[in-house]
């Protein structure tokens, strides 16, 4: 019998992939749902097994099956793994994903699964923080911070309870490695969690899972569920988290858990002390843990061989927005923004020029192509005024208006914003209304009428001059100084970091803003 | 009719869902969160209703209750239409021609942002990513993921919920 592997990825499934997976196995097939291996521009895809070849098919449709079982069909595109766009990549973290069968446990122990797990038992704690510190992985939920660090924390605290969790909130818009390996690759989270349970002596684990992700929570429950006896005596449960973005903050997050609103709290005491009902707590997002267990098995010296200055391993870039080759693409450290969105990417999906790309989420910056030449590395991107975050790129062509998504970064902070400060809470309203009074000031230039937004004429009442003027300089200088109250005000890096996306976007693109003629009044800002 | 009526619940009902919610997902504040969506799941929102119920099962105020009912953008006061249709607005989406999807589910599907048809046919309502940002724009349709949305997808999703 002929045997074909086909996605059952979330996003294979948005492209149709069922109905393909459907019609082979009417033809008689032994269909093996896997991962995506991570490149959708040729999904759905197909993989017939052929020795130890795996002769792939994309895009297809379920009206395809003959021509692809007599090898006749045109979108042939030969061995997978020796496509370009994966043997090129780097894959510590995704190797199994999109090869194996994700709940056979057969397939993960044969892919190597488990072997990390099984070093870290034979060890003592402090010999597994330490591997971790020297393999130099840094958190990839965004803050970079050395795992190996906040291990240490944990395992130092005082007390007989102590918790793991993974941050599988992933909400940052151009990102979606987390809910790949989590479909793809679960018993490698798992793998992972359990090697910290053992580092820290920890009895129990959650994994807080966004409510948006449906297929990754049936799929690491069931995990969850058959890895019960490679894991015992330590437990683990899946989170559903209520669509709230905030909560991927990490004491938010801990809150939810907790049964509460999703509120960030004051830092100290950190989690690692006081964290999940007050107990020591590690909390990592999905891919730092799903990092350790090929530190483990391969040493900590093969993942820190791969990488750029104090960035050590590999990052599992994601590919978004308005690009070509728009996927998953684990790489080590170091690789050019260019290359990452020329290259790999192959530039924009609508073929006109690139104007702009977000690097992080919603709380990145947008840089024009004129920064390409960053290497992807968290300190260069902090020096550059942006950051890596959890290593979304989302690109955008000629067409985008930057001051809409400037305007964008405000109102997403409005709606998410957990309401404890006041920077963020009030701050970002405050924002769109700056944004809305500079857009509109743009559209009055152009001809359009300079009639301000409903309501916003009356904001402008106030003792200070500036805001008493309606054009794009004055207003943009109160933009400058309202940012860099959120900035240095608030409490988290959501009200904290949403200046990074409308700050850049003001500095890169100041043409959107109706700042041409405008641009030598601009006031500086009081720093 | 009034048994019938949306805005006066079952009472007895409801209670039996919280019980064998809490049988399931436990009796602490912590098990707050799945025992709200279990509820919504039954019975498709959280009747206010509901509120004095989970409080007194899980030994909370109300107030504590109502607070996280209503922080979370998932949980629902009220009923949904017979369809949801989720449409992401981030920014990969947008950088896919989200924005003009949107104009055209909001005419075709005839009915606003965030609001539910007068004749309770369907939801649309804004998402702030699915994790599908490389082959935007998306939308979730009644949980059912849907990629590359153009008007002629629109279409086929607006003759569904008619149907
Ligand atoms: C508003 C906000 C949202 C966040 N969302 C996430 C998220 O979705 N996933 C994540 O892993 N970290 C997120 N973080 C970062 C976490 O607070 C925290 O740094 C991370 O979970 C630590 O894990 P790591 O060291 O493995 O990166 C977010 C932070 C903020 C301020």
């Amino acid at each position: 019998m002929t045997r074909v592997f086909i996605s059952q990825d979330m996003a294979s499934i948005a492209l149709g992939v069922d109905a393909v997976a459907q019609a082979f196995r009417d033809a008689g097939c032994d269909v093996v749902r896997t991962g995506s291996r991570g490149l959708f521009r040729i999904e759905p895809m197909v993989e017939i097994e052929d020795g130890d070849r795996r002769i792939g098919y994309g895009p297809v449709g379920p009206q395809d099956v003959a021509a692809i079982l007599s090898g006749s069909h045109p979108n042939r595109l030969g061995n997978v793994a020796d496509l370009a766009f994966f043997a090129s990549q780097q894959r510590f973290t995704f190797a199994r994903c999109g090869v194996v069968d994700p709940l056979s446990d057969a397939d993960y122990a044969a892919h190597g699964g488990w072997r990390g797990l099984e070093k870290a038992l034979g060890l003592d704690r402090q010999d597994v923080v330490d591997c971790v510190k020297a393999s130099g992985l840094r958190g990839r939920g965004g803050a970079g911070f050395p795992t190996g660090i906040k291990w240490q924390t944990v395992l130092g605290a005082p007390g007989s309870e102590k918790f793991i969790v993974c941050n599988a909130d992933e909400g940052d818009s151009g990102t979606f490695a987390d809910r790949m390996l989590m479909e793809g690759d679960p018993f490698c989270l798992i793998e992972g969690m359990a090697i910290a349970a053992h580092a820290v002596a920890a009895s129990h684990g959650y994994i807080y899972v966004r409510s948006e992700y449906p297929f990754a929570i049936e799929t690491m429950r069931k995990a969850i569920e058959l890895a019960a006896g490679r894991i015992a005596p330590f437990t683990l449960e899946v989170r559903e988290g209520a669509g709230a973005y905030v909560c991927g903050e990490e004491t938010a997050l801990l809150d939810s858990i907790e049964g509460k609103r999703g509120q960030v709290r004051a830092k100290p005491p950190l989690p690692a002390l006081e964290g999940l009902f007050g107990k020591p707590t590690v909390i990592n997002n999905v891919l730092s843990l799903a990092a350790v267990p090929f530190i483990l098995d391969k040493g900590p010296e093969a993942y820190a061989s791969v990488g750029f200055g104090r960035s050590r391993g590999t990052m599992p870039v994601q590919l978004a927005g308005n690009v070509r080759n728009g996927g998953l693409y684990e790489i080590g450290f170091g690789i050019t923004l260019g290359a990452l969105v020329n290259d790999i990417g192959g530039g924009t999906n609508s073929g006109r020029p690139v104007r702009a790309v977000q690097v992080g989420g919603p709380l990145g910056a947008y840089f024009p192509p004129s920064m390409f030449h960053l290497p992807f590395d968290y300190e260069a991107f902090a020096e550059a005024g942006g950051l890596i975050g959890h290593a979304g790129i989302t690109v955008f062509d000629d067409s985008v208006d930057m001051a809409h998504m400037a305007r964008f970064a405000m109102e997403f902070c409005s709606v998410e914003s957990c309401g404890k400060c006041t920077p963020c809470r009030i701050g970002s309203t405050r924002g769109v209304e700056v944004i809305d009074r500079i857009i509109a000031w743009r559209g009055g230039r152009q001809g359009a009428g300079v009639a301000l937004p409903h309501g916003l004429g009356a904001a402008l009442y106030s003792r200070s001059p500036e805001r008493m003027q309606s054009d794009a300089a004055a207003q943009t200088a109160l933009l400058r100084d309202l940012c860099d109250t959120m900035k240095f005000g608030s409490l988290c890096a959501l009200g904290g970091f949403t200046p990074y996306p409308v700050l850049s976007a003001l500095d890169y693109f100041p043409e959107d803003f109706g700042a041409v003629a405008a641009a030598a009044e601009v006031v500086e800002p009081v720093r | 009719m009034t048994a019938d009526r949306s805005d006066s619940p079952d009472m007895t009902a409801l209670a039996d869902v919280i019980l064998r919610a809490c049988a399931a997902v436990g009796n602490t504040q912590s098990a707050l969160l799945p025992l709200l969506h279990a509820v919504q799941h039954e019975t498709g929102y959280i009747d206010d209703a509901a509120v004095p119920l989970i409080a007194s099962a899980l030994n909370i105020s109300r107030a504590e209750v109502h607070g996280v009912v209503t922080f979370y953008h998932d949980f629902r006061r009220n009923p949904a239409g017979r369809h949801v249709v989720k449409l992401c607005r981030a920014e990969s989406c947008q950088a896919r021609g989200g924005a003009a999807v949107e104009t055209v589910a909001v005419s075709r599907l005839g009915v606003g942002m965030g609001k539910t048809r007068g004749d309770g046919a369907v939801t649309l309502e804004a998402v702030y990513c699915l994790g599908l940002c490389a082959i935007g724009p998306n939308a979730l349709v009644d949980g059912r993921p849907v990629a590359r949305l153009d008007a002629a997808a629109i279409d086929r999703i607006a003759k569904s919920v008619n149907a």
